[in-house]
């Protein structure tokens, strides 16, 4: 039997309130075991904290029971204090009294019987615990950022300015991302090129910088600090070593009628091209798809006007293993697709286009040249009507998404201002259930659209888009007015909802990250820990995480960024040392556990054991790595025989508390 | 049949394939045969028995017989096949050391039944659809209801899971009449199935026949044999605490279980223990979609695989995660 000692903390009136604080701590006091019982009003004050620590010294503590708050917000606080008097951190244990007791109940007695309970099974446990030492793992001092958009590019910038080497894997031939195939940027209407194309300019320079453009993240092992990383790097069919990027084979090469990915398919490009102008790294690419030369055998244009010889149709996808200590998932957003929204005619008319696609057809690199055209006839539009929230906000008609794009409102109130001022003979309508532009100085430039430039906001949903006689008939209800409104349109443009890119999903299982229910990946704490996945070492950046406009996704992306710098400028990690054991006398080797760790954390040897009759059993057992562990439980309940046991949560010490509770 | 299964036996021997072969050899008298591992071909000619009454599932005996060096052949039924199958996907022998004979089966007499029908038996071969037994006291022909094991009359399958060799035709998957049972004991009030539980169990000894002869039940150590886990030797407060031996057993290999009925052949007081297991199967494959255990290697066990559309622990059925 341990010396126990139990601190009973008022937490001002949190606790006191509602739990009589003296008679649980005279209750406990009787317990067996426990030689020491007190209440304070503030246990986490410095004070609070001296009492502890005297307490340790004085009464020869072997174990402390601090009924206080959730453990998840002192019970660090009171390791150190433990630790500070001379006792192991871990013989420390928390009831939680507040949240779960003094706050959720009302009737003194009640709760008063209870908070003495939840201090009694904590007593039962501390009698059980061991002291534990936390062990160290090595910290590769490299980064690896899965997305080269503008969240994967700062992110890089920044872990590469403190000095850190970082991989950007990109899978297109080019970094940039969406943001460069944006025209201009709001609230200020600078062009993102402008701002982006010397950010990407800077990675391609910065020596700490490699970027693995037209590659992909093939498969992911190891834990925070050690993470094996296996990418592949597609086949360009270009040497980019020999390539110097000037674009001769783009202009020669004959297949001519390749969409233009990077222009939406507004228009064509040829077989082998380099994206845009500039494409940083700034290499050829053959499209395997559309290439005569792969397909069919004969061609070979681009080979013969290549004077860097660089042109190499042997070329084959190469796996490549890189080492890092901590990723960084920015892997961004795409536009939903628009196939179950029939009613906006996006599929009949070339003039219903989303507002990426109009992005395109306002920028002076897009296919227009920047004039707005309509893309249907080349002419030029005097009616433009944009429609919000465009499969946002929809509620549980299986279409599209609840959640609220964010960034809609904002781009649509530039397009619309952007349109009036280049082309003021238009009339431009908004259609909009809510306008929500909080954000600095977005609601003054949403005013400015409806009050300088006069734009036409009407609250309201369109109903229906049909294309006649080259004008689309736009059926729509004014909700402020209560009427009908019919406008025949040029263009109708779409504000399509924002959607994880595809590949984020099966990027998250391989980094064992948690995604919800819309493959967002899932943030530590949503306010707290805002760009920690709940996965160590993983970190988020960007629109991957939640739909977010430049400004969050840079702001973000530099937190990411300090988050993994303060992750590799430490040699060491301390890990966390309640995790799973297995008793390997008692293991069968089955792999029940390692089935359901979500962690990858369990791994399996051969071991010598000593048989009957001076023999030597050879058996199959299981092994944790306490690094990758972070403690979850399932194997232990999964594990047949008990041979697994969570250190600090065995299972001697979880039904020690449901005997003390069940007493 | 015995000829075919015997001469395979001597000839992977007498060949030097295998180093020893595991079968079954007749005991007092000749329906209590029992597991045997032969090393000579004279041997299996002396003393090998494959008949009516090879019931026992050879299966669990290869985690130490692969222990061992060398190479064991091993004759195993169709259901056997499946417990070999799920100690090999938990690594609880070491196949590669097994040769698997996998011998067709016509369905193992239960002897108990056999004598109670037949008193004082001598010999029984089949006639028929059913049985003819020689007794002291003359021949009395048996139907195959009389005869059989419960499991061999709801068979499960007389598909193999696996085999290196086989003697006899594969069969096909059994027609599910092995859960019409289960359907008896769904179907009652829980008053009287909470009577028909306690009457069955009262009987258990705590002889642990079941476990040891259970494939699922393999552990190096068990629970209830394990002084750390706070169940062993503990004293019952009430004579269902002893009960729950078995539904804890049930629970420990759920999931795992290939339904091969052992536990209820072995019982010396007549429990039908696999009703326990064949229950929680029949839950399991209409929560999370047919799974036979042992029946692939690669398949993940429902309870320890997580998929967006498991059903809600609630018991509604309700399908949760992702819409």
């Amino acid at each position: 039997m341990g010396r126990i000692g139990v601190f009973v903390c008022w937490c001002g009136s949190n606790i006191a309130a509602t739990v009589d604080v003296k008679a649980v701590a005279e209750t406990l006091g009787r317990e067996p075991g426990v030689v020491y019982a007190a209440d304070y009003q503030y246990m986490c004050s410095e004070a609070g904290q001296n009492l502890l620590v005297q307490a340790i010294g004085q009464y020869k503590l072997t174990g402390v029971v601090i009924c206080s708050c959730s453990p998840r917000m002192h019970e660090a606080t009171f390791r150190k204090a433990a630790a500070r008097a001379g006792l192991n951190p871990y013989l420390v244990e928390i009831a939680n009294i507040r949240e779960q007791c003094s706050w959720i109940h009302k009737d003194r007695q009640v709760a008063t019987e209870k908070a003495i309970i939840l201090g009694r099974a904590a007593i039962a446990k501390v009698q059980l615990n061991a002291p534990l030492t936390a062990g160290q793992s090595p910290v590769t001092k490299r980064a690896l950022v899965i997305g080269g958009g503008i969240a994967g590019i700062q992110t890089a910038l920044d872990i590469a300015e403190a000095g850190f080497p970082v991989d950007i894997v990109e899978k297109e031939p080019t970094i940039g991302g969406k943001m460069a195939q944006i025209d201009k940027t709001f609230p200020t209407l600078d062009c993102a090129a402008c701002i982006l194309t010397p950010k990407m300019v800077d990675a391609a320079q910065n020596e700490n910088i490699d970027i693995l453009a037209y590659a992909q993240v093939e498969k992911v092992e190891g834990f925070v600090g050690n993470f094996t990383v296996t990418i592949r790097h597609k086949a360009r069919y270009v040497d980019p070593a020999k390539c110097t990027g000037c674009g001769l084979c783009t202009e020669k090469c004959p297949q001519k009628r390749v969409p233009n990915a990077f222009n939406l398919g507004l228009d064509n490009r040829r077989a082998i091209y380099i994206p845009f102008a500039q494409a940083v790294p700034k290499i050829a690419t053959i499209d395997p798809a559309y290439c005569t030369k792969l397909n069919t055998g004969k061609c070979g244009v681009c080979a013969k006007v290549c004077t860097a010889g660089a042109i190499d149709y042997q070329q084959t996808d190469r796996l490549e293993q890189r080492q890092y200590g901590a990723i960084v998932a920015a892997t961004g957003f795409q536009p939903i697709s628009l196939e179950k929204f029939g009613e906006y005619a996006y599929q009949q008319s070339p003039d219903v286009v989303t507002s990426l696609e109009f992005e395109r057809l306002m920028n002076a690199a897009g296919p227009t040249g920047g004039t707005l055209l309509r893309p249907s006839d080349g002419k030029h539009p005097h009616t433009l009507v944009f429609v919000q929230c465009v499969g946002s906000r929809c509620q549980g008609d299986g279409r599209g998404k609840t959640y609220c794009s964010k960034i809609c409102c904002m781009y649509t109130a530039k397009h619309a201002m952007l349109c009036r001022e280049k082309y003021p003979d238009t009339e431009v309508y908004v259609f909009y259930i809510d306008v929500r532009t909080p954000g600095k100085n977005f609601d003054e430039f949403y005013r400015r659209a409806v009050e300088e430039y006069g734009v036409h906001y009407i609250k309201g949903q369109v109903g229906k888009v049909v294309p006649q006689n080259g004008v689309l008939k736009v059926q729509a209800s004014d909700l402020l007015e209560n009427r009908q409104l019919h406008i025949d349109a040029d263009m109708v443009i779409l504000a399509t909802a924002m959607e994880p890119d595809p590949t984020a999903r099966a990027l998250a299982t391989q980094l064992t990250a948690s995604m919800d229910t819309n493959d967002f990946f899932t943030e530590a704490h949503p306010k707290l820990r805002p760009v920690e996945s709940p996965t160590a070492g993983v970190f988020l950046s960007g629109a991957c995480q939640g739909p977010k406009d430049i400004p969050d996704t840079v702001a973000q992306a530099g937190a990411a960024a300090a988050k993994v710098i303060g992750l590799l400028v430490k040699d060491h990690l301390t890990c966390n040392p309640c995790v799973a054991k297995p008793d390997e006398l008692m293991c069968n080797g089955c792999s029940a556990c390692a089935q359901v760790c979500p962690y990858g954390a369990i791994t399996y040897v051969d071991k010598d054991f000593r048989g009957p009759n001076r023999t030597t059993l050879r058996r199959r057992v299981a092994q944790v790595n306490p690094a990758v562990c972070q403690g979850c439980g399932a194997c232990t309940v999964t594990c047949p025989s008990g041979a697994m046991d969570l250190l600090g949560f065995s299972n001697r010490q979880i039904l020690a508390e449901v005997d003390a509770i069940c007493k | 049949m015995q000829a075919d299964v015997k001469t395979r036996a001597i000839q992977l021997l007498e060949e030097g394939q295998v180093d020893r072969v595991l079968g079954w050899k007749a005991g007092e008298f000749f329906y209590d045969l029992t597991p045997a591992v032969f090393t000579s071909p004279q041997q299996v000619e002396r003393e090998f028995v494959w008949s009516s009454f090879s019931g026992p599932n050879l299966s669990k005996y290869l985690i130490a017989e692969t222990r061992k060096p060398g190479k064991i052949a091993a004759f195993l039924k169709p259901c056997d096949t499946y417990s070999f199958q799920q100690l090999r996907k938990e690594h609880r022998l070491q196949a590669d050391r097994v040769y698997v004979v996998a011998v067709q089966c016509p369905g193992m007499c239960d002897p108990d039944k056999v004598q109670a029908a037949a008193p004082g038996p001598i010999s029984l071969r089949k006639e028929g659809d059913g049985f003819l037994v020689q007794t002291l006291y003359g021949e009395k022909r048996l139907t195959r209801q009389a005869a059989l094991e419960e499991g061999c009359l709801t068979c499960k399958t007389k598909k193999m899971a696996y085999f290196d060799e086989l003697i006899g035709q594969d069969g096909q998957d059994g027609d599910g009449s092995r859960f019409d049972q289960v359907h008896r004991l769904e179907a009652m009030t829980p008053e009287e199935r909470f009577a028909f539980w306690q009457g069955e169990l009262s009987r258990c000894i705590r002889c642990n026949a079941c476990r040891n002869v259970c494939p699922a039940c393999s552990c190096e150590k068990c629970v209830f044999d394990n002084p750390a886990s706070g169940v062993e030797n503990k004293a019952a407060a009430n004579r269902f605490e002893e009960n729950l031996f078995h539904i804890i057993r049930a629970f420990h290999v759920a999931g795992r279980c290939t339904d091969c009925g052992e536990c209820s052949r072995v019982c010396p007081q007549h429990i039908p223990l696999h009703l326990l297991n064949r229950k929680l199967i029949e839950d399991m494959n209409r929560l999370y979609g047919p799974y036979q255990a042992g029946g692939d290697l690669e398949a993940k066990a429902p309870l320890t695989d997580f998929r967006y559309d498991d059903p809600e622990p609630d018991g509604g059925g309700r399908r949760g995660g992702a819409q």
